[in-house]
């Protein structure tokens, strides 16, 4: 059977550079746009990772940023200063 | 005809909640009010708790200080969550550009060795009582009945779990972030005789079953002598040991402080004013736990600022007491 | 002093300003200061294995709350200024919140007070701390919501006395059981309750479908509120994981008593959740996805993920989690065709749906819909068009544990009611499922205290012994306004004011459609 994990952000401005950033670390990911939400899931493992996100704006981003966009997760969370990861063993 | 059909569509039927109506009549509200009036459930629970058989949940009875209702207790800052945290964030910019410009400058490590010790001895153990002052607030929060009275108690937990987390930064900030700081700090809090009489009067107020003594003994009494002291009294004496730049990183506690006691004292006025029975417990409870926070916090003084500035502090929480038709044994001046 | 001079990472510094500042008590003991730690039988050896699911210190805290709240405030406010009510797909989607204001914002409240209470018990400060965190988000919640549905309370009925409503009416205690249920246990099983079964593995059923609902049927604040708050349920999802592992790690003998939580929590919040697959199914003029779908992403699929997850603990997937897999396809029905029945006492209108609605709902349910329920509503509709409309003035049998009347039926024949009742002490309990029964047969003494509607009217509490004067008097709800069909209320006429039809043109397509 298979495992997935999954994210899933209000649709604005913020979760574009996030779903970018994701999506180019995770190629392996789905990218779903839903009513008002965008959600992405993958197989057993996601990470967004800082340095991807801050190419992407440009600045610096705190990986706790993300709180103010997440609207929910699925799977293990694993966090520390330079990664957010969602995975099941 | 069809002109007034569309203006009446637009019309409100109602202004407000029946329930914030029933209080203050059918006209707009206040997001205070509407965020906290009669929001909890009042009857018909379902099962006995199993951690306490002999109340309801939401009981009234969880205290032994009776009132007509519990709304009456009020917010005079008004703060639902939304204006909760966007006064602290303000504060806390206020305070992380203090905290940042202390850092850059190495203003505390640049202090002689003595002062930096002074300072994890007699200021940074304060952070346990904090995270005291925190556990008892959540319970209030958890006892308490009516929203207007609880959220006051949640925010005050929250914000004293924060002043701990500033004070833990002080070391911090001396030890170069190696922790090393805080464990002394908590070497001196849980051996030094100068902390024990006060982390005893933490412990025993962490055993305390009625919620309204123990928002009268941790946020009124054991507060209204530390927050003085430490924060104005001691603060001044740190000046003149030559550590007036931690002034800097304890305005948040000043601030706060300033603002708890409009809520406060307005809670001590209500509850003291709704009964004889009320305001005898209260003083019962004065009594009681005046004298030992008052010993608790001698040490510190005789350490630091001296047995007159808490005794200057006693006086101001005597005279906030008396306003209620409370006594205590601060000389008033 | 140990000499240290290593910075500190992210984790031990997080470590450092929470858990840190809590120390081993010697003036008082520790079972003196943690009473409620122990009496459910949950062995914790070792506290400072808690992995904080979130390391977040209160300025961060404050800051990112405060940014959140300053948006949904100024959407709140244009909302309210530009009369965003008039913008949504139809009024009968306002029922929706008349549903979720009334069933339920108290759980928010309830919540607050749940994991302030929590938030004290347990003698581990992470745990602690990640409880009080969530304690003053759920309160959050429950006043944001209050705010959000301010407007439409102005502009609509059934909103006006949600609180005193979860208190009293009859299927409102179906959540407050639930919620009293939680709050009650102790505090390892309130966490397992609300955290894990509830937040982690069913709250996605709740509120992504219903912000998704509320975004396609045009309510700007509902979305605003609702995403908002989701922002903070990350937080609270991954405390819920965090529970149940440390809980299972610290000792084997946890094992089976938090299998018997996940049964029963998973059983009592599917039950709760038959209210949320009916809104979907019924109460969104525009869908977004039937409830079937919804279980099958955020039940069979992530929930399957989860559990296999937890395998190598010991733990399986939830008893009785065919029977609510198959269930996908009934309950939402059942639901609907209940508050049709009983819509006489409901704070919110019902109505039989459109054609096209129907016709959804069949391709939707391919293999139930067409065969044990459209041929009734249709019966229903024809009825209420020829001025017959249904209204059931009996007063149901309710389940002692869910507290919903026993409408469901048995798995494997859908034109079976499930009933089971048992005998406890002389006196004779009913169900609507083994999984209901199971729940009461564990704790008996607990679920023999409900406080059921249908018991209480007949015994006189609820000021009044026919329903017309329980309705009004006692629950509140505004008799002609409230409750009835849709079809002729207030709401209704009101609503095509505002989009400048008269209620006779729209009274009479509806008749024909029904013909």
């Amino acid at each position: 059977m298979s495992q997935l994990v999954f994210i899933a952000f209000q649709d604005n401005d913020n979760a574009r550079y996030l779903a970018e950033a994701i999506m180019e670390d995770n190629p392996e990911a789905e990218l779903q746009h839903q009513p008002a939400m965008i959600r992405i899931q993958a197989e057993k493992r996601l990470v967004i990772n800082r340095e991807t996100m801050e190419e992407k704006l440009g600045r610096d981003w705190d990986v706790q940023e993300m709180l103010i966009d997440v609207i929910s997760i699925g799977g293990n969370v694993d966090e520390d200063d330079d990664h957010f990861i969602l995975q099941w063993n | 005809m069809s002109i007034e059909i569309k203006t009446n569509s637009v019309e409100p039927i109602r202004h407000t909640y029946g329930h914030i109506a029933r209080r203050f009549g059918d006209k707009p509200a206040t997001r205070y009010q509407e965020a906290s009036y009669d929001i909890e459930a009042k009857t018909n629970f379902h099962y006995r708790p199993q951690w306490d058989s002999e109340h309801t949940l939401n009981d009234p009875t969880r205290t032994a200080i009776r009132m007509e209702d519990w709304y009456a207790v009020t917010d005079p800052r008004q703060f639902y969550y939304g204006a909760y945290v966007g006064n602290r964030a303000k504060m806390q910019e206020a305070a992380e550009t203090s905290f940042g410009f202390c850092e850059k400058r190495n203003l505390l490590t640049r202090l002689p060795q003595e002062t930096q010790k002074q300072l994890l001895r007699l200021l940074v153990p304060l952070r346990h009582v904090e995270l005291g002052a925190n556990m008892n607030n959540s319970k209030i929060a958890g006892d308490a009945t009516a929203t207007t009275v609880s959220q006051m108690h949640i925010y005050t937990g929250m914000d004293r779990l924060g002043i701990g987390q500033y004070l833990s930064r002080i070391a911090l900030m001396i030890d170069g972030s190696t922790g090393a700081g805080l464990d002394e700090s908590k070497g001196y809090w849980m051996d030094d005789e100068l902390w024990q009489p006060m982390r005893k009067l933490v412990e025993d107020s962490l055993v305390i079953d009625d919620w309204f003594e123990l928002t009268l003994v941790q946020n009124i009494l054991m507060d209204g002598l530390m927050y003085p002291l430490v924060y104005d009294k001691i603060d001044t004496w740190f000046e003149s040991q030559g550590a007036e730049d931690v002034s800097m990183l304890t305005e948040f506690m000043r601030d706060w402080y300033k603002e708890s006691l409009r809520w406060t004292n307005a809670m001590l006025k209500v509850v003291a004013g709704e009964s004889d029975d009320n305001r005898e417990l209260l003083q019962k409870w004065i009594d009681h736990w005046e004298p030992q926070a008052y010993n608790a916090l001698k040490p510190l003084a005789q350490a630091s600022a001296g047995i007159d500035a808490l005794d200057e502090a006693r006086a101001e929480l005597a005279t906030r007491l008396k306003k209620c038709g409370l006594q205590s044994q601060g000389v008033s001046a | 002093m140990a000499v240290k001079n290593k910075k500190l990472n992210l984790k031990d510094k997080y470590q450092y300003l929470t858990r840190d500042m809590s120390w081993e008590p010697t003036y008082q003991k520790k079972e003196d200061i943690y009473p409620d730690e122990r009496f459910e039988g949950i062995k914790i050896t070792d506290w400072s294995q808690w992995e904080d699911p979130f390391r977040l210190t209160m300025d961060a805290y404050w800051k990112y709350q405060a940014e959140k709240e300053k948006k949904l405030y100024a959407i709140f406010d244009a909302f309210a200024q530009n009369n965003g009510h008039q913008n949504i797909s139809d009024a009968r989607y306002v029922n929706a919140l008349k549903l979720f204001l009334s069933g339920v914002s108290p759980l928010e409240h309830a919540a607050y007070q749940g994991y302030a209470k929590v938030g004290r018990q347990f003698s581990g400060a992470g745990a602690r701390v990640a409880c009080q965190m969530q304690a003053i988000d759920e309160l959050r919640h429950s006043q944001t919501q209050q705010h959000a549905m301010s407007h439409y309370n102005k502009h609509f009925n059934g909103l006006h006395d949600a609180a005193h409503m979860h208190d009293r009416v009859w299927f409102l205690s179906v959540p407050k059981s639930f919620f009293d249920d939680a709050r009650s246990a102790g505090p390892f099983e309130f966490l397992t309750a609300i955290s894990f079964s509830f937040e982690y593995v069913l709250t996605n059923l709740l509120f992504v479908p219903f912000m998704s609902g509320a975004a396609y049927n045009g309510d700007m604040a509902t979305v605003t509120f609702g995403f908002s708050a989701q922002s903070d349920e990350a937080r609270h999802m991954t405390l819920g994981l965090e529970v149940i592992k440390f809980i299972l790690e610290q000792h084997e003998d946890n094992v089976p008593i938090v299998q018997q939580w996940i049964d029963k929590w998973f059983w009592r919040g599917f039950r709760l959740l038959s209210l949320v697959g009916m809104m979907m199914d019924y109460m969104l003029p525009n869908k977004v996805m039937s409830w079937a779908e919804a279980w099958e992403v955020y039940y069979e699929q992530n929930g399957g993920a989860l559990f296999k997850d937890l395998e190598r603990y010991g733990i399986r997937p939830p008893k009785y989690q065919d029977i609510a897999n198959d269930a996908k396809n009934h309950v939402s029905h059942q639901a609907w065709a209940t508050f049709y029945q009983y819509g006489h006492a409901t704070n919110f209108h019902t109505w039989m749906p459109e054609k096209e609605e129907l016709d959804w709902l069949s391709e939707k349910y391919p293999d139930t819909f067409d065969k044990y329920y459209r041929p009734r509503f249709e019966h229903w509709a024809k009825e209420h068009a020829e001025g017959r409309r249904f209204y059931n003035n009996t007063l149901p049998q309710l389940c002692q544990v869910c507290q919903i009347p026993t409408i469901f039926t048995e798995k494997d024949d859908p034109s079976m009611l499930s009933h089971r009742q048992i005998e406890h002490e002389g006196e004779r309990y009913h169900f609507c499922s083994d999984g209901c029964c199971d729940i009461f047969k564990n704790e008996p003494e607990k679920y023999v205290q409900a406080w059921l509607p249908v018991h209480q009217i007949y015994q006189g509490n609820c000021e009044g012994g026919d329903v017309e004067t329980v309705v009004s008097k006692y629950y509140h709800i505004n008799i002609g306004e409230d409750n009835f069909d849709y079809v002729g209320s207030p709401d209704q006429k009101r609503w095509l004011a505002i989009k400048g039809k008269s209620s006779e043109e729209k009274t009479e397509s509806a008749k024909q459609d029904a013909a």
